[in-house]
């Protein structure tokens, strides 16, 4: 695990906009829960409601509330405009601030609860008007414990920002997420290392300015507050150096080919004198909506992916008919140009691993159909909610025993070790190779091809340099090629190769 | 007859919480310089109705008046200046030292205490100028009610209201405290209405004593004619406490004395 250490250095630009995102959120969340909490101790009703509401929302897991902030985005840009961000920083701060909001406000409510009765009584003796009697008495004598629930905010909030490169945010979850993705470990633990690093860090800092409220330290206090500042600060100025222009986004979803693909690309437009910003591991819902609002720039998509998803078609009139009819709406609906096609295709199929598939006398999915009551299917967390599984399963009747979801990564070790006995495989996966499956035939032709198409957003679909330096892409990269790289990456011995070596291989194998 | 003009008055005030009636019609009026203290057991209504007076509680019904304005036509920040409070917890602000938490309600009245009136106000109460820089936590009982009188006078009030003043302190430096504040009542001419339990305290510092009696005035007497067998059952209750054990101490005494 050496290389955990050359890994580390080089999450600089993460970790800067990992502590600006956290500390936004936690900042956000102090301007909303401070007040609330103010009103809450005068009102026991809204301190309910206010409770009540910041619970809920903890129960939500962060991952689905990363991810409601860009539907629910989208919707407002009918208010807002087509300039509102529904990726990146602003979604992933929503939904950070409202997660932040419950340690603050309950231990707020409590600092306040339990202020000594005498001493609020003393302030009303006196002659203290409400205002007074808040910032000379109540908030300096809670501010130790208000502190304490900040504290608590800002671990929850450093971890759970790592989710937020799911939507989009560069944060220290990208090497996380391209590590688990790649089974690249080192990287896993290297960006695991850092957020926890980070969030240590926090807690220690803002333990001493808890301390140093308690003892009524004013060089602690401020000594402790500025040290925090400058952090911050030193965040921001590093982000701010790296992006003095706009770059080439250029997205992948949350599997290996993606990942590859996006580094070959990146690849030919810096060869093309171009700056280029991956955002990695994106949701796959989000990806499409991201480039059609120019939020993302490149991606690669696949033909049954958006003819079901984003044309709302059930029917399969065939694989060139599909292509043209994407093609044309892309253009039409969204300004997206769909560059072409990259030459192989990443289906949805039925794989088995072969000793199975002998046993139980299968080679098709009609052959299935008869056992499928005593097999298990494994899909990847969206398959058995998409049109291509209903498809399937109406036009052969498949029933299964059961049916369970698994990360793409793990859909094979799953038939490895018989959690699962059907896996819904991709055609461009290496590991069929690799781990000799069989793919089961399609008779009736009920799945929908998956060509690999390269999308341009609306703001570069014009850009003569951008299309010139890709379009050697075209129809270059074949199903061998393709597997042989998604191999590469995905394997677990001395030959596992970074997205990047294995992307650079097989611009090699295309002849590019 | 301006001269009696009282500074003072309880118009038919009633106080009820719920169901609970602490207060059930008190009429009175307090003469200015007068030293009241106002008797009664636990629950007898006696603190709601000071508190009444500096607006901490609402009557339900009735009028308070204060040098003839009715209370709750006033500012109750404005008000409360103007009226010094002792409360039995002494109530100090534990994040400010000595000499903050005196000048607080000057303070709030956008005035700043020159340190010279800061040592006059802890002499008042026989505290070191030193004391001025101590955090509250670092004080005894009785220097923490020392600095709590003079909080309360640090303004200069008219009034001066005190709410079991002495409550939780020892018997020594309670006897002390009692004797300091009925001095500086007649030294700075103040009106003092004290709440106590303890009826041989009103007997010993007032000049005229209230008793109180589920949430009605039942007694208002000069301490001599209580001890004289005035004021009804419920008053000579409360005094038959003391002068037990006075006579019992005296008793003591004698039969020490003729032993010897």
């Amino acid at each position: 695990m050496g290389d955990i250490w050359d890994i580390l250095p080089g999450l600089g630009d993460k970790l800067a906009a990992h502590v600006v995102l956290s500390a936004s959120a936690i900042g956000l969340a102090m301007l909303i829960a401070l007040p609330m909490a103010v009103w809450a101790s005068r009102s026991p009703v809204v301190a309910r409601i206010a409770l009540g509401l910041a619970s809920l929302v903890q129960t939500i897991p962060a991952l689905a509330l990363l991810a409601l902030f860009f539907p629910l985005l989208l919707s407002l840009r009918a208010v807002f405009g087509e300039g509102l961000p529904t990726l990146g920083f602003l979604p992933a701060l929503m939904a950070l601030t409202l997660y932040a909001l419950l340690p603050i406000l309950r231990n707020a409510v409590t600092a306040q609860a339990n202020l000594d009765p005498g001493v609020l009584e003393a302030a009303d003796g006196v002659g203290m008007t409400r205002w007074q009697k808040l910032t000379l008495v109540e908030a300096p004598l809670s501010a130790p414990f208000i502190m304490a629930g900040i504290r608590t905010a800002s671990v929850w909030t450093i971890g759970a920002a790592t989710l937020a490169t799911t939507i989009g945010q560069p944060s220290l979850g990208d090497p996380i997420f391209a590590g688990l993705q790649t089974q690249n470990w080192a990287l896993v633990l290297a960006g695991c290392l850092a957020s926890a690093g980070l969030a240590l860090a926090a807690d220690n800092l803002l333990w001493v300015i808890e301390v140093g409220l308690a003892k009524r330290s004013r060089t602690q206090t401020f000594g402790g507050m500025a040290v925090v500042m400058l952090g911050i600060l030193a965040a921001l100025w590093a982000q701010n150096a790296g992006s003095d222009e706009r770059r080439i986004v250029i997205a992948s979803k949350q599997f290996s080919e993606q990942y590859i693909l996006a580094q070959l690309i990146g690849a030919r437009l810096e060869a093309a004198g171009y700056a280029v910003e991956y955002r990695d591991g994106l949701g796959s819902a989000v990806v499409h909506s991201a480039v059609a609002s120019s939020a993302i720039d490149i991606s690669v998509d696949y033909t049954g992916t958006v003819w079901t998803n984003y044309l709302k078609r059930a029917d399969n009139p065939g694989r060139e008919v599909m292509y043209e009819t994407i093609r044309e709406w892309e253009w039409r609906s969204n300004g997206v140009k769909v560059l072409g096609r990259l030459g192989f295709e990443n289906a949805y199929a039925f794989a088995m691993r072969a000793d199975r598939a002998a046993e139980v006398g299968v080679t098709s999915l009609t052959d299935l159909v008869a056992v499928a009551p005593r097999l298990t299917v494994g899909g990847d967390p969206e398959f058995f909610e998409r049109p291509e599984w209903i498809a399937v399963r109406d036009a052969y009747g498949l029933r299964f025993a059961g049916s369970r979801n698994f990360a793409p990564t793990f859909m094979y070790n799953a038939l490895q070790s018989g959690e699962a006995d059907v896996i819904s495989a991709y055609t461009s996966d290496g590991r069929i190779a690799a781990d000799r499956l069989v793919v089961l035939a399609d008779p009736k032709g009920a799945l929908p091809s998956y060509d690999a198409m390269l999308m341009l957003s609306p703001r570069i679909a014009q850009d003569q340099g951008v299309i010139a330096a890709l379009t050697p892409l075209i129809g270059a990269i074949s199903v061998e090629a393709m597997r042989e790289a998604n191999l590469a990456v995905d394997r677990e011995d001395a030959a596992k190769m970074t997205p990047k070596a294995a992307a650079a291989q097989l611009a090699v194998k295309a002849g590019l | 007859m301006n001269a009696a003009a009282p500074i003072l008055l309880f118009d038919r005030v009633i106080c009820r919480f719920g169901d609970i009636t602490a207060v059930g019609g008190v009429t009175c009026d307090i003469a200015p310089g007068s030293f009241v203290a106002l008797v009664g057991a636990s629950g007898s209504g006696k603190s709601t109705l000071l508190k009444t007076v500096n607006t901490l509680v609402a009557p339900t019904a009735g009028r308070v008046l204060f040098g003839g304005e009715d209370v709750s036509a006033l500012n109750p920040a404005r008000l409360r200046r103007r009226v010094g409070y002792v409360f039995q917890g002494v109530g100090l602000f534990p994040h400010f030292p000595v000499a903050e938490n005196i000048a607080i309600g000057p303070r709030l009245a956008g005035e700043t205490l020159p340190p010279a009136r800061i040592a006059e106000l802890l002499a008042l109460v026989e505290l070191e100028p030193g004391m001025a820089t101590r955090m509250p936590d670092e004080l005894s009982g009785g220097q923490r009610q020392r600095v709590g009188v003079a909080r309360a006078l640090a303004g200069g009030p008219e009034l001066l209201l005190m709410d079991e003043p002495f409550g939780a302190l020892d018997p020594v430096t309670r006897a002390a405290l009692g004797a300091k504040v009925r001095e500086l009542h007649a030294a700075l001419g103040l009106t003092t209405v004290m709440v106590t339990h303890d009826m041989a305290e009103a007997l010993l510092l007032a000049d005229r004593v209230l008793v109180m009696d589920g949430g009605r005035i039942v007694a208002d007497e000069t301490p001599r004619a209580l001890l004289a067998g005035e004021g009804g059952g419920a008053a000579q209750g409360l005094v038959a406490v003391p002068r037990e054990q006075a006579e019992r101490l005296a008793a003591m005494e004698g039969l020490g004395e003729s032993r010897t």
